[in-house]
């Protein structure tokens, strides 16, 4: 049977309802949550500030380092608290996908902390997690070319939609389900893309084309959350 | 961030000799405490707290496993904090540091020792099968204080939790079958007070730099009896007391107890209505 129908009514190239605010760690020097639908993740930023030990320092740059993590109670079964191996990968795949916004270049050997929690997961928790380290680091005042959005795209047997939610993700009808997170600085460049399923060029083709334009909403919506706490300090 | 500097502890310390504090509250009051039990829907139960900029969450998850040896027809149940780097630039990743476990043991012992939770309601099979609670603390501000917003986050959490339900076919939680039982609680709600020594007075719920220029705390947990039964206690730091302001301590918690945790426990309940 073809995907003809997503399980919330949504439009094959809609994003769950979003929901993104500035400001929710006010010890930070920068902060946000960033929510698709169930999925809710917040960060908060350091710095610049000395990095130590010394040894890791730059004397050219400043450097970005991004810690993800899921809270226990995210999940259905308890996640043990502390790193994995996938939490992980995926702090570098957002620290990857955030490096080419940042331009530390004026901050010779300091450090950008960046620290990303999901408090409630389905699925696409990177993407969220992405958007709202993005929004935190423009909150801090952390210069930067663009904002980084980012968005999963989904192939459900042959169907293409997107942000995926956990339903979707565990699709095993047909070609069954293939996953593609993806960000892109600025709705532009890519940096950051990973891919679980099966799937050909040219949809794949289609596939960042979507996430593309999905992303451009994403950033109005980024800006917009920005623009809100501006007004409130005024 | 530069460390909060002795003088701005010494200026705290000479306010307080006077009865001051910076932001103009009394001795023995507290900052706005804020209750929010929609956590996560994938949680049992879970609370949101806020004290003043402070900012906790507590979450409790469920899951079937084996009874300890010395409690065969028991619930068990485990505490664990997380001082998260998100929340203060002081906190780094890594194993967990004295205050981390700390704060995961004091809540604990205060759960515990109350009798709130009925453990023994939590047995499924004598010797074989049990519950078990986790109960996870993770600070996302920290501005002093977190421990008695993790104690009260913790009760809200527990107050809030359902048992998911339990398929004893498959030996495994169903967690589409929607949960209808709360947690068997009893009326031993405990509340916990954690009482700071700053320049010679004693204070309750600091703020980040009246923490730090504290010379210690005693920390206690107790249960509405008639009288006030303390349930746990621990002197934290190496500050000394003499018996008199040890007394005067028991005397402030006695004084403070029931208003203290009349409002919270309807703060508590306001929260839980709004939720369902």
């Amino acid at each position: 049977m073809a995907y003809t129908k997503r399980s919330d009514g949504r439009k094959f190239e809609e994003t769950r309802p979003i929901t993104a605010k500035v400001g929710v760690v006010p010890n930070a020097d920068g902060s946000a949550m960033f929510a698709f639908g169930n999925t809710i993740a917040i960060a908060s930023v350091y710095g610049p500030k000395q990095l130590h030990p010394q040894h890791m320092q730059n004397p050219s740059t400043g450097i970005l380092r991004v810690n993800y993590n899921m809270m226990s109670f995210s999940v259905s079964d308890r996640i043990r608290p502390g790193p994995s191996k996938r939490s992980t990968e995926i702090s570098k795949i957002s620290e990857w996908a955030l490096n080419s916004a940042i331009l530390l270049e004026e901050y010779p050997n300091t450090v950008v902390d960046v620290h990303i929690m999901i408090q409630q997961a389905d699925a696409s928790t990177r993407c969220a997690g992405i958007n709202a380290a993005s929004l935190a680091l423009a909150h801090a005042g952390v210069p930067m070319k663009d904002l980084v959005a980012s968005v999963s795209i989904g192939k459900m047997d042959k169907q293409l939609v997107v942000d995926v939610d956990k339903e979707e993700e565990d699709y095993k009808e047909g070609e069954g389900a293939t996953d593609i997170a993806m960000s892109f600085m600025g709705a532009k460049k890519l940096t950051h893309i990973q891919l679980d399923g099966k799937i050909s060029s040219k949809e794949l083709k289609e596939a960042t084309e979507m996430g593309k334009k999905a992303c451009e909403k994403i950033i109005e919506i980024q800006k917009k959350a920005l623009k809100e706490a501006m007004e409130l300090v005024k | 961030m530069i460390e909060d500097s002795k003088l701005t502890s010494k200026r705290i310390a000479e306010y307080l000799s006077n009865g001051k504090r910076f932001d103009g509250r009394k001795v023995d009051e507290f900052r706005d405490i804020e209750i929010d039990v929609n956590l996560s829907k994938k949680a049992e139960g879970g609370a949101k707290v806020k004290i003043g900029k402070t900012e906790v969450w507590v979450g409790v998850k469920m899951s079937v496993g084996e009874p300890y040896p010395d409690s065969l027809d028991k619930g068990n149940l485990m505490v664990t904090s997380e001082l998260t780097p998100l929340s203060h630039s002081k906190y780094e990743y890594g194993p967990p540091k004295f205050p981390t476990i700390e704060l995961g043991r004091l809540v604990d012992r205060g759960i515990r020792e109350s009798g709130f939770i009925d453990l023994k309601k939590l047995c499924i099979v004598e010797g074989e099968k049990v519950w078990n609670i986790f109960i996870d603390i993770y600070s996302i501000n920290d501005d002093g204080n977190l421990l008695d917003a993790s104690f009260i986050g913790t009760v809200a959490a527990l107050k809030s939790t359902k048992i998911p339900h339990y398929d004893e076919k498959e030996g495994k939680i169903d967690y589409e079958k929607k949960p209808k039982d709360n947690l068997p609680l009893t009326e031993n709600v405990p509340m916990n007070f954690s009482i700071y020594k700053i320049g010679g007075g004693l204070v309750l719920d600091p703020i980040q730099e009246e923490e730090s220029a504290a010379e210690g705390r005693l920390i206690l947990a107790a249960i509405p009896d008639k009288p006030l039964k303390i349930c746990s206690m621990q002197k934290s730091q190496t500050m000394d007391l003499d018996t008199d302001e040890f007394g005067k301590i028991l005397d402030l918690v006695e004084q403070k107890y029931d208003s203290f945790t009349k409002e919270i426990n309807k703060k508590i309940d306001e929260a839980i209505k709004k939720n369902k």
